[in-house]
Formats: C-alpha cells, sequence, structure tokens
C-alpha cells in the first residue's frame, strides 16, 4: 500500500506533503497518547489520531514518522502544518472517526505496527 | 576524549509552547554529525521525554548535551521538587501529571521507563526540595 491508497481508502484531504504520496506505507498506529506512540512506536509508521496540537508533530519528528491522518474532519492549524512542511511530513484529514479508519485501512490490508514488548521484569 | 559538542538548553517549567524546541535542536545537531538513524532516534525520544518531564513536573532545569567520539551523553538537571519515591516514579503507568499534561496527550506514566529502554546507560537521582538529575549515555560505536 501507497500513502495515496490510504488517501483513497478514506476519501481524505491532503494538507501537506502531496509531493510525496508516492511512498509505502506497510504500518500504522492510532493514538492520542503521545506518551504511548514515544513508548512502543519503533519503525516509520503511520500515525492516525484525534488530537491535534504542535506535540502530534514533534513526536512524529523525534520518531522519523513520515505520515500524520487526523481522524473526525480535525484539521490542525496553520503554525502546525508550516511544522509539519519543514519537517517534510504528510499531514491528511479524513471526516470518519479515528476506529472507523482504522477498520477501513485494515480491511484495505495495512496491519498495526509490530511493537516491543518491555522484558518480564524490566521497568 | 575530546568533546565534540557541548549544548546547553534552559528548560523552564510549565512553558508546553517551547517543550520540544530543545530536543529539535539536539537532534538537528547529531544529524549534522552524522549520528547513525538508529541511535538518532533513540537519543530523540529519551531527549523529548526528558524534555518534557522538565516542562511538566519541575520547577525549572537545563538539558546538556555533550557529544565525544564514543557517545552521546544527555544530563538533565532541574531545580526541584524531587522525587519522593523513584521506584515508583520507575514503574510504566505511574504519572503524577497534571490535567494539561494529559491533555496534550502526555503524562501517561510512560517518560522515565522509555528513557531507561532508549538510553544504554541510565541513571537517576533525585532528593525532595532540592531536585533531580538524570543523566543517559548512548554509545556510537
Amino acid at each position: 500500500m501507497t500513502i495515496q491508497d490510504i488517501v483513497n481508502v478514506l476519501h481524505a484531504k491532503v494538507l501537506c506533503g502531496e509531493e510525496k504520496l508516492s511512498l509505502p506505507a506497510k504500518t500504522a498506529c492510532c493514538s492520542d497518547l503521545m506518551s504511548d506512540v514515544l513508548a512502543f512506536v519503533n519503525e516509520k509508521t503511520v500515525l492516525i489520531t484525534g488530537l491535534t496540537n504542535p506535540h502530534v508533530m514533534r513526536t512524529a519528528d523525534m520518531l522519523d514518522l513520515k505520515c500524520i491522518v487526523f481522524a473526525r474532519g480535525k484539521v490542525p492549524t496553520d503554525d502546525m502544518l508550516e511544522q509539519a512542511e519543514e519537517q517534510g511530513l504528510i499531514v491528511m484529514t479524513t471526516k470518519v472517526t479515528a476506529f472507523t479508519a482504522c477498520g477501513m485501512l485494515y480491511e484495505a490490508g495495512l496491519r498495526g505496527v509490530p511493537i516491543d514488548w518491555p522484558k518480564e521484569g524490566e521497568a | 576524549m575530546s568533546t565534540m559538542i557541548h549544548a546547553v538548553y534552559p528548560v523552564k517549567a510549565d512553558d508546553y509552547t517551547f517543550a520540544g524546541e530543545a530536543s529539535t535542536d539536539i537532534k538537528r545537531k547529531l544529524k549534522q554529525l552524522g549520528v547513525d538513524s538508529k541511535v538518532l532516534r533513540r537519543v530523540s525520544v529519551a531527549s523529548y521525554e526528558v524534555e518534557l518531564n522538565l516542562v511538566i513536573h519541575s520547577d525549572g532545569g537545563e538539558l546538556i548535551m555533550d557529544v565525544d567520539e564514543g557517545g552521546v551523553t544527555l544530563i538533565s538537571k532541574d531545580v526541584g521538587p524531587g522525587i519522593p519515591d523513584i521506584q515508583m516514579a520507575m514503574r510504566e503507568g505511574y504519572s503524577t501529571a497534571d490535567e494539561e499534561a494529559r491533555s496534550l496527550g502526555f503524562g501517561a506514566g510512560m517518560g522515565l521507563p522509555n528513557m531507561k529502554r532508549n538510553a544504554d546507560d541510565f541513571s537517576i537521582e533525585s532528593e525532595v526540595g532540592k531536585g533531580t538529575c538524570i543523566t543517559m549515555r548512548f554509545n556510537l560505536a
């Protein structure tokens, strides 16, 4: 699947990074909890979220993520989009809820990002 | 070993707007040095977590980065309030973050364990009323 396929499946509107839609998308994760994203996401994946604050972009930057999907029609501020553009992120918004977006993408073949479980006894 | 980069970033308490600026700069500097992308990612995540902790929990402090040929050292020092029970604070899911931090998507109690997981060496010292010092080392070789 490519990012363009995600746009098609979700009938999403691309807000920035349009020139990169041919990039491949192997996995995705969905969370409003950036703490969890920072703790468990260990590869360049697609982030689906309902949270729109600059820390979503910042979290994506620290993890080298390449694509963020905002669910339930949410649109980040112009400042956030500017930040995303600088970081080279692809940002899109879809009208469906995060749950539905995940379901549609799963049905289309996209799978969850594999996570590293902490070892037994480890903090 | 000779120091290649020494950078000090003051971090203000409760300053959510600028939280992450230091980590962004740290990432940029290390990228310019040509640090391996996997190591870079670990440093970035740990640095962002520790910077957020300074903003959310401390009364203000600073983040210090030292780079030498062997690796990257990140030190976070604050002026208080200190952690009463470090063992508890290191536990996943335990958090004392306030509503504002949580509304931004943080305060899930993953910060300290996540720093420990990403760093090759991790140490934390804290004294109530004095402050907390976290030292993390990331090997480059």
